[in-house]
């Protein structure tokens, strides 16, 4: 195990298998989102049904919270692997590499900017935590538990969707990226299926980005209304 | 042809190395790039100067001593080797910046000349394949599916220049140790040694300070042999693979 972690393809998988988690969790994240679409309702959003439901879930079997908390684990966890692997690995670039950078001959800008957009990522993280799980950031009035009104007056000021669609962006340019990266990684990209991996990245990430980002456009531009 | 260069001087491996003005004419369009710096140095030799120390063995592409960084890019614009690249491919008139394969694991020894014994020692740790010595076997007593045969021949091609390494903003050897990789454990001849070839290949690779892939690619988009990006793949399989299996002598030089 230490052998694999010391080694330069063994960190790689590491940091591939950490970024598949937290892509499969930005999925679910996604399609869980999507429940603010339904609207307000009649005095119970949907998307506010779905957070409680979040919480219960598994309830009686497992405490209050229980697998809410062991996701967040895993993501934490998932997290640190990707950050110190990249990190180390960076370092360990640089000294490979000597002073003399290399000219770029024809590596895609996405590949070239994967440090300045998982910084971008990590900061907005942080941010959208701050925001809408500890409610620290109440620019807006914030109520626990009350997303749908959280969302609805959050996404009335235009920085705020600015914020957000900047940082969706980042996302989705690091993942065209990442997911093939990761892929090649892992050693499951053959000649055969070169192709269609690289057009899954391009899909998937434009897919998981409009999907974040249909909630503030709707906010924005009124599509959803107020909350009841 | 009329050219300005730029060259890389160093005089040793500890020294610090600068980029020299030369300016040469006269030159047939259908010089090859090292052609034309073996006219630069007899000029310079003439007037009893100092003369641009550089690599070069066959002269036709297939030995993969010449290793220069032409105007940033390893071997020049062409995706070919050095000796490959003809002046009939630069502007006349135009400066062109000459620089030795960079990398932390490649060091100077002089000018554009530089230390590749890098990738000797990785192919010491697991290039190779056991062989009993005694009768010759039947010929074709192994069969070779076509499929691998060209699989395998297409990263045979390797001829160990390096310029994947020069390429590699991470400075890493992945598509050479990808292309050993792909040669040796395909084919029949190389499977006693395919649960640890990887490892062992990587451990070297480590050990010798090369870095780590992000698949940026650039290598594959200036190997002179069009080693595909696809034996990195193969590397990264075979190496998952083989860590889960146990072997005590990998690593351990007999």
């Amino acid at each position: 195990m230490r052998e694999f972690w010391s080694s330069s393809i063994g960190k790689k998988i590491a940091v591939g298998i950490s970024g598949a988690i937290l892509v499969a969790y930005l999925v679910l994240h996604m399609v869980g989102n999507l429940n603010a679409l339904y609207g307000a309702g009649d005095g119970d959003a949907r998307v506010d049904d779905y957070a409680h439901w979040l919480r219960e879930f598994g309830e009686p079997l497992l405490p209050h919270a229980f697998v809410l908390w062991v996701v967040r684990v895993v993501l934490l966890c998932a997290l640190v692997v990707h950050v110190t692997g990249i990190v180390q690995l960076r370092r360990r670039a640089a000294a490979a590499r000597g002073p003399h950078k290399a000219k770029p001959i024809g590596r895609s800008l996405a590949s070239r900017t994967m440090v300045v957009t998982g910084v971008l990522v990590l900061a907005f993280v942080v941010f959208h935590i701050l925001q809408f799980t500890t409610l620290t950031i109440d620019v807006t009035p914030l109520r626990e538990g009350a997303v749908y009104a959280n969302l609805y007056w959050a996404f009335q000021k235009w920085y705020f969707v600015l914020i957000y669609v900047l940082g969706v962006c980042a996302i989705a340019f690091h993942l065209r990226h990442g997911i093939w990266s990761a892929a090649q990684t892992l050693g499951y990209v053959r000649p055969n299926r070169d192709r269609a991996i690289r057009s899954a990245a391009t899909w998937g990430s434009i897919v998981i980005a409009a999907g974040f980002l249909s909630i503030p456009v709707c906010f924005w531009t009124g599509v959803l209304g107020a909350p009841a | 042809m009329r050219f300005t260069l730029e060259v890389w001087t160093q005089a040793s491996r500890d020294e610090e190395g600068h980029f020299e003005r030369y300016d040469v004419d006269g030159i047939d369009p259908d010089a090859s790039f090292l052609e034309m710096l073996d006219e630069l140095n007899a000029r310079l030799a003439a007037e009893g100067k100092r003369t641009i120390a550089f690599d070069s063995d066959c002269r036709e592409g297939i030995c993969g001593m010449c290793s220069l960084t032409i105007d940033g890019q390893p071997h020049g614009p062409n995706q070919v080797t050095t000796c490959q690249t003809f002046m009939r491919d630069f502007e006349d008139g135009a400066t062109i910046r000459v620089e030795p394969f960079r990398s932390g694991a490649f060091p100077v020894v002089r000018d554009l000349v530089t230390d590749r014994s890098a990738l000797d020692r990785i192919v010491q740790a697991g290039g190779y394949v056991t062989t009993k010595t005694g009768p010759k076997p039947d010929p074709n007593a192994a069969p070779v599916p076509p499929a691998v045969q060209q699989k395998v021949m297409d990263a045979a091609a390797c001829i160990g220049c390096g310029a994947c390494v020069a390429a590699c903003p991470n400075g890493a050897a992945m598509l050479f140790t990808g292309a050993k990789v792909t040669h040796f454990n395909l084919l029949p001849q190389g499977q006693p040694e395919r649960a640890s070839r990887a490892r062992s290949l990587v451990l070297a690779m480590d050990a010798e300070g090369f870095g780590g892939c992000t698949n940026y690619g650039e290598c594959a988009r200036v190997c002179p042999q069009e080693i595909p990006l696809d034996v990195i793949g193969m590397l990264n399989r075979e190496y998952r693979r083989g860590a889960r299996r146990e072997d005590d002598t990998v690593g351990t030089r007999t």
